[in-house]
């Protein structure tokens, strides 16, 4: 009698893990979310490719053309996309560099940094190209539902993974909507 | 004239003096209407639009409408929400609202008033405008980055300083916040940190240098009670995580 447990993949985009250490945060609940779900590719499986999944969340904004290439398919393979942080939703601190163009990041970072040796910027073809802009998720395919935070705290996950199960709309009481 | 007279916002009878907004007679009436040019020690501004309330079934800025007898206002209404969410989403696309980077979050009043209507993203794409930051003033920095031309420092500059500070450039989409200087820089001004103009921002465009993240997280002014219940940032005395001076 035991209902089928979802699929759920997850990962991380240009964002800093910080997303995936709350839901880590969620220490006990863990098991019992692992009642209801089942991890298909995630940072916390290691399972490198993605299956059909029922939710799939990203955490990141979209910096560079890996990042377009991953959650593209995390689009055609899930059926309900979350954006969860600041980053994914915003682009969050990465779109700081926004400010500038790309070619004076690089040239900062590469070129002109310090305690540099052999100056060069990086041009390997194994290192995914940088977009001219970060950009959130929204700008790149249709996202389904979103969670605030930098990052949501372990609570604002539980609520909103209970809410997402049951089918209800989503709602976070006053104190688990952050934008930082 | 002595004679009460009163309108009702959602159902609920708020009397009101000649002369007063619909904004103004209900925030005396103790009720809450989402604001953020609104400051009730300036004359109403009308230009964030996010006070919109529906005034006898047109929907117009509540700060810039006399209050009048037998009105009938709507203001917590799910279709008033959802449009003044919109407003504020524009307001986050149009410039770089980058919460976890600004000494301002968990203070903010555009933060804030975006929780109280609920706004989980920004729904539009972004605009990433490429804008300066100023930190010539040896106390303040100001980061454009974050005006939404709500032009509080403007007013409080010219009006209750005398100094005549800052102004809005431009018309529409152009319209940008400048310094009164021929270098535009804000260290050439008279501008002090205990001006007026440096108390009343409602986001974190104007911030005092050397004070950042006073406040650890929870215990800011928004983290411990919603806008609609802590109040205004520029009303709340620093001592308790506001912008006003004691």
């Amino acid at each position: 009698m035991t209902k089928p447990r979802l699929k759920l993949a997850t990962c991380s985009l240009a964002g800093c893990f910080g997303c995936h250490m709350s839901i880590l945060d969620l220490d006990e609940r863990l098991i019992e979310l692992f009642e209801h779900v089942t991890l298909d590719r995630s940072p916390l499986t290691d399972i490198k490719i993605l299956g059909p999944c029922d939710i799939g969340i990203i955490e990141g904004g979209v910096a560079n053309a890996e990042n377009v290439h991953v959650l593209m398919e995390f689009r055609a393979r899930c059926k309900v996309l979350v954006a969860m942080g600041a980053c994914a939703i915003n682009g969050g601190v990465p779109a700081l560099r926004n400010q500038f163009d790309l070619k004076e990041c690089l040239e900062e970072s590469y070129l002109h940094g310090i305690a540099l040796v052999d100056a060069q910027i990086p041009n390997d073809p194994e290192i995914p190209l940088l977009l001219d802009r970060v950009r959130p998720l929204h700008e790149v395919v249709k996202v389904d539902y979103f969670l605030p935070g930098c990052p949501p705290s372990a609570d604002a996950i539980w609520t909103f993974i209970n809410e997402l199960l049951a089918g209800q709309p989503v709602a976070l009481p006053y104190q688990q909507l952050h934008y930082d | 004239m002595s004679q009460e007279q009163s309108f009702t916002l959602d159902g609920q009878p708020v009397s009101f003096e000649d002369g007063q907004s619909i904004m103004v007679a209900a925030r005396a009436a103790g009720i809450y209407i989402p604001h953020l040019c609104f400051n009730p020690e300036f004359k109403a501004h009308g230009s964030c639009r996010v006070c919109l309330t529906k005034v006898n079934g047109r929907i117009q800025a509540s700060c810039a409408t006399p209050a009048a007898a037998g009105q009938t206002v709507e203001s917590e209404t799910e279709e008033l929400r959802d449009i003044r969410c919109g407003i504020l989403q524009m307001m986050f696309v149009e410039g770089n609202h980058i919460c976890p980077a600004c000494e301002k979050s968990g203070a903010c009043q555009l933060q804030a008033v975006a929780y109280y209507v609920g706004m989980l993203e920004p729904h539009y794409p972004h605009f990433y405008p490429r804008r300066t930051v100023d930190a010539s003033h040896p106390d303040a920095v100001i980061d454009f980055n974050r005006c939404i031309l709500c032009e509080l420092c403007v007013r409080a500059s010219r009006d209750v300083d005398g100094k005549n500070v800052f102004a809005v450039h431009g018309r529409g989409i152009h319209a940008h916040l400048v310094i009164n200087t021929p270098s535009g820089r804000l260290g050439a001004t008279t501008f002090s940190i205990t001006d007026k103009a440096a108390q009343v921002c409602p986001t974190g465009t104007i911030l005092i240098k050397h004070r950042g993240y006073e406040s650890p997280i929870g215990r800011r002014l928004y983290d411990r009670q919603p806008v609609d219940v802590a109040g205004d940032v520029a009303q709340v005395p620093e001592s308790q995580g506001g912008r006003r001076h004691d």
